[in-house]
């Protein structure tokens, strides 16, 4: 039983995640596609800790856990603070060092 | 691997959907699939704790902040259609096939030898092997952990912080505001119009009726408003007004039951309910009065 299956998997989903990225307006949805990337490279570092039989990719995936949640914390704050003074949660409209 | 080949479709058609509703909730539940699909497939990889973790962690916490953010953002947060920069969403599509076939291409030639297995490492138990490497190898890091997420915690509690530039309004200060708006402006000085009052049903999306069957706008949640479920108006009322103006024209040689409406909307019970309560004038005068104002 080969673990490719999962990694192109986790290809496929970081791929997605990337779009979404792009694509999206909503900050918050833009924010969701981040966590989608994120799950994307978890999958992989689990996959291959099983490859190698060792447990440093779990390791890895837990840490990966950590920081996720403490960037969707810091991030959603920032979002709400956008959305306080300019009423609007699209990317779009967060411009005011363009010009 | 069967309950790989059953999540991974599952999970690449709920990701795609994350690109294609047009609500954030709907996202936000399409990423909880995405979310509980890969931890299944943890626990096929031999890492339960991380099976627990991605359960707990991201789809309890991380998705739920996600919720709660979404409902205090509110209603209009949907994604605008329009795209700012011409082209740019063709282009991130373009490029973002690309990427994926790259990767995809690349991984699927590459061959990853006989798996090893995490049987020996987890002999002991996945946690305890877990938890060997956390606190030996990696203990350092582990420590520093700590530090990111008290800094997150702290940073999210200063950007969060709203400074109060003038003082909470108190239910006297609202009161003395209503009394000088209709001072001022004449504004109606009562409470508003309920909804369902005077109409068919009684749902807070129903407006209410005035006398003359058009409907009550202020007797409707704004937020209902703004979502666009305010039911419309009833069907019935021109068959109930013909009824009512049918019974005024009976009125001066029939019995004053016949100002009621045939189908027991209760019209002509307007003026008697009124009349009926002169204890209180304020209490139901004042809301057909209100009505009449609109009018």
């Amino acid at each position: 039983m080969s673990l490719v299956p999962y990694v192109v998997l986790s290809s496929i989903l970081f791929t997605i995640g990337a779009v979404g990225v792009l694509v999206r307006r909503n900050a918050i949805v833009v924010f969701m596609c981040v966590e989608l990337m994120l799950n994307a490279c978890n999958l992989a570092l689990v996959a291959f800790a099983k490859q190698h039989g060792n447990l440093d990719g779990q390791i890895a995936a837990f840490f990966v856990m950590v920081v996720a949640a403490a960037e969707v914390v810091v991030g959603l704050a920032i979002i709400m603070t956008i959305f306080r003074t300019r009423h609007s949660a699209s990317v779009d409209d967060a411009s005011l060092l363009k010009y | 691997m069967i309950a790989f080949w059953v999540l991974a479709p599952i999970m690449v058609i709920a990701a795609l959907g994350i690109l294609f509703v047009r609500k954030a909730v709907h996202a936000a539940l399409l990423l909880a699939v995405v979310m509980i699909g890969l931890a299944v497939l943890y626990l096929v990889l031999e890492a339960p704790f991380l099976f627990a973790v991605q359960i707990v962690v991201y789809t309890g916490a991380i998705l739920m902040l996600f919720l709660f953010v979404l409902m205090l953002v509110g209603v209009d947060a949907s994604d605008s259609v329009v795209e700012t920069i011409r082209g740019q969403r063709v282009l991130a599509t373009l490029c973002g096939l690309a990427l994926g076939t790259v990767l995809v291409v690349a991984v699927a030639q590459i061959s990853l030898g006989p798996v090893v297995g995490l049987d020996e490492v987890n002999s002991s138990g996945n946690i305890e092997a877990l938890a060997n490497i956390l606190f030996s190898r990696y203990v350092f890091a582990f420590e520093v952990t700590s530090a990111l997420l008290i800094t997150a915690a702290v940073g999210a509690m200063v950007l969060a912080h709203r400074e109060r530039l003038t003082g909470k309004p108190t239910q006297a200060s609202m009161a003395a505001q209503r009394v000088r708006d209709y001072a001022e402006s004449g504004a109606h000085l009562g409470p508003l119009p309920s909804p369902g009052v005077y109409a068919r049903h009684n749902a807070v999306g129903t407006p209410a009726l005035l006398p003359d069957g058009s409907t009550a706008e202020s007797s409707i949640s704004r937020v209902l408003a703004a979502r666009g479920t305010v039911s419309p108006t009833p069907v019935d009322v021109d068959p109930v007004q013909r009824a009512i103006d049918e019974g005024v024209q009976d009125a001066p040689d029939g019995a004053p039951t016949s100002l009621n409406a045939p189908d027991g909307v209760a019209y002509g019970s307007v003026p008697s309910q009124t009349g009926t309560s002169p204890g209180q004038p304020n209490a139901t005068g004042d809301r057909g009065s209100t009505e009449g104002d609109h009018t």
